[in-house]
């Protein structure tokens, strides 16, 4: 076999150059995420986590429209300063309801994968409002706006839609509500019903009163909603401390 | 000089790369002052006024999108264009296309700035535009990519040159990255929101793939290739080593494609990943350091250059950062660096001293060159070029400086224990310690901001000299016409 190659081939093909260049930039995409999607132990075996309802959901979209991932992470590290400052370190099944990931890179704030249940609704609201009427030294924007502006919930079953197409298991129809009732049980499979959506939001808001005022529903609602529940699914409790170093 | 004018204006299209020129200094100016501001938010945190609008996390986008798709992907085009032009010695395969890459490109910008401003996020970081707008950059990258390859389709003669390898590379590159990350599902026809196909832990390493190759390929690859044709220029020497060009080029576009997942070290991702984006992080450095030495090593035999041509001098500087951000890189990405490093502002400054180190110098100094050559005169005042340098070099220091401390500070703060296996600070004191330093990388920025004003208004002038020495000259030659 005489096989003498010259780069000069490709130097003067622009088709084959194209191409090589497509194989080459193609590879490490695949085999880095393509069997993400396949291997198992990808998304560790937890209970309790499950979609978002219809009013934390509009607070997720909410969090990411004023862009708190810029600033703050929602990724605990598994190491020994991150558990004593913010908890367990955080589960792969945490967010695998989360279109998109709010993992975040950058820590100004800080990590809020377990904020949830660690402050009041009051606590929230004063903080969103006024950061350093409860912090002196923080450097958070006020966000007095998400106290008056009432929460656009008209296409809320349109978003949980939207979701159930992306694969999160909103249902839409009995079957689906059904399954979800074996998955996750009676009370939360309700919350996941879209026909349902707009008067479970509603529901939701009147009883949590998570902006301390009865008059509507504001963004704010919304907004603590979504924070109050973050990493409060899995009740660590009930595993060992090393029940989830085989799935790293 | 005249003869040239007129065979130049016909063999080539400069019309759209002026244009992409005059608009990638505009974006400078625009993208560094938002840079600035939101730098001072953090340190003042007055500066958000209550408003949705100008508020941190609506305005960081901005400057982000303004800086990397404005700044830089104007100063790309205007270079590819005017690259693949005279290195194929032929005129753009069609005009029309190229001048709706202009517009089009244009309108993403804007419309990506409004849009983060009025709330409209993807709630990716450097991917932020909505679906509506992902469109239409994907048709106008599609464009790109044939006027680009119809250009070279179209060379006298048959070697391609190392430059447009490198800015092919980033066609394809950059359009196979935006396609895959941005997959997402509207909530409907005439709804701007849309959410992620993907979730979690896939969205999150899809994610960072395109995160870190925006760096590799917009940020890296395409800006090699303005090296590898303005730096020989500018020496009047051929390119070091054609040799170590391929090698730099093949390991370049196919190592950079695995390195995103050190983002993602000690998340739960799982390790297998980060281990291997590690891995090759730190393998990457071999052709980093091989495209710095063949860039810098051009200049040998006309050092002398570095002290007499303020324009050499951006690029050798930019080359320099090159290197050193290249190094920090692969040390970021071992997983005990990464351990301090991560979350912190470290990171930022590391963006930085790739972003204004390497990609803004080498863009000043290619733009010192180019303009002047598209409108056939001198750089007005070499004196301002001069001063833009050492206000950007310092601009450059005081900002990655302020934000090693920072971030290194920040770093062990978190992880500080007391004698009694308590944690050490709250959270707020870290944030406390950090705003001496918030200030600093913002008067960094405004040194910055400052030598990049000077250069807008320095480019304005020779603009204008040139064509009003075109115009001298034709009215001469009208004369002479007349006389005759």
């Amino acid at each position: 076999m005489n096989f003498n190659f010259k780069h000069e081939w490709i130097e003067t093909n622009i088709g084959l150059m194209a191409v090589l260049t497509m194989i080459a930039i193609s590879v490490g995409g695949l085999v880095e995420i393509a069997p993400l999607f396949f291997i198992d132990k990808t998304i560790e075996k937890v209970e309790g986590v499950r979609p978002y309802t219809p009013l934390e959901q509009r607070g997720r979209d909410i969090y990411i429209r004023e862009g708190c991932y810029t600033c703050h992470s929602q990724m605990i590290r598994p190491f020994r300063d991150e558990k004593l400052r913010y908890g367990h370190y955080s589960l792969a099944a945490e967010s695998q309801y989360d279109h998109p990931f709010q993992w975040g890179s950058k820590r100004t704030g800080p990590d809020l994968a377990r904020v949830g249940a660690k402050y009041s609704n009051e606590w929230h609201v004063q903080h969103l409002v006024a950061p350093r009427s409860m912090v002196p030294e923080s450097v958070m924007p006020n966000y007095p706006w998400l106290l008056s502006t009432p929460l656009d919930i008209s296409d809320t079953a349109a978003r949980l839609e939207a979701l159930r197409k992306v694969g999160v298991p909103y249902s839409a129809t009995q079957a689906e509500h059904d399954a979800n009732v074996t998955q996750f049980g009676e009370t939360v499979a309700k919350q996941l019903h879209i026909p349902d959506a707009q008067k479970n939001l509603v529901e939701q808001a009147n009883f949590g009163n998570y902006d301390g005022d009865r008059s509507g529903i504001s963004e704010m609602d919304a907004l603590v909603a979504y924070l109050q529940v973050l990493g409060t699914m899995v009740d660590f409790s009930k595993y060992a401390d090393d029940a989830f170093v085989d799935d790293r | 000089m005249a003869v040239t004018t007129y065979s130049g204006a016909e063999q080539y299209n400069f019309d759209v790369v002026k244009k992409f020129a005059i608009m990638s200094l505009v974006w400078a100016v625009v993208g560094m002052f938002v840079g600035v501001y939101i730098a001072s938010e953090l340190a003042w945190p007055f500066l958000n006024f209550d408003s949705p609008y100008f508020s941190f996390g609506r305005f960081r986008p901005v400057h982000t999108s303004a800086v990397i798709f404005g700044f830089g992907g104007s100063a790309l085009f205007a270079t590819s264009y005017y690259v693949v032009q005279r290195t194929c010695q032929t005129r753009l395969v069609s005009d029309g296309m190229a001048s709706f890459t202009f517009w089009g490109w244009q309108t993403v910008i804007v419309l990506a700035a409004l849009s983060y401003v009025m709330g409209y996020s993807q709630g990716r970081e450097y991917a932020e535009m909505e679906w509506p707008i992902d469109l239409l950059v994907e048709v106008v990258w599609v464009s790109y990519l044939i006027v680009y390859v119809g250009t070279i389709m179209r060379r006298k003669q048959p070697h391609i040159y190392v430059a447009n390898w490198f800015y092919l590379s980033f066609i394809l590159a950059t359009a196979l990255l935006h396609t895959f990350n941005n997959l997402a599902m509207p909530v409907d026809l005439f709804s701007m929101k849309s959410y992620s196909l993907f979730s979690g832990t896939q969205d999150a390493m899809t994610q960072w793939w395109y995160g870190h190759n925006a760096v590799g390929f917009f940020l890296t690859a395409a800006f090699l290739g303005m090296m590898y044709y303005f730096v020989p220029k500018q020496a009047g020497r051929p390119i070091y080593s054609y040799r170590l060009s391929i090698v730099h080029f093949w390991a370049l576009s196919f190592m950079y494609m695995w390195v995103g997942g050190h983002h993602l070290h000690w998340t739960a991702l799982p390790d297998w990943t980060s281990s291997l984006a590690a891995a090759f992080s730190i393998l990457l450095l071999m052709p980093s350091w091989g495209g710095m030495i063949n860039g810098i090593m051009t200049l040998s035999g006309a050092w002398d250059k570095m002290r007499t041509d303020p324009v050499m001098r951006f690029m050798i500087v930019a080359l320099s950062f090159y290197g050193m951000s290249t190094f920090e890189g692969p040390m970021m990405s071992l997983k005990e660096v990464n351990a301090l490093s991560h979350y912190t502002d470290w990171t930022v400054g590391h963006v930085h001293s790739g972003a204004l180190g390497w990609v803004a110098m080498i863009s000043f100094g290619s733009l010192y060159h180019m303009i002047p050559k598209l409108w056939e005169t001198k750089i007005y005042s070499g004196r301002l070029v001069e001063w833009h340098f050492w206000l950007a070099t310092i601009g450059i220091v005081l900002y990655i400086v302020a934000m090693w401390i920072s971030g290194i500070t920040q770093g062990l703060m978190w992880r500080a224990f007391d004698e009694f296996g308590n944690l050490q600070y709250s959270f707020v004191e870290s944030v406390a310690a950090m705003v001496p330093f918030y200030a600093m990388r913002a008067i960094g920025g405004m040194f910055f901001l400052t030598g990049a004003s000077m250069m807008a208004f320095n480019m304005f002038m020779t603009i204008r000299q040139g064509k009003r020495e075109n115009a001298a000259l034709e009215a001469r030659l009208a004369a002479k016409m007349a006389q005759a």
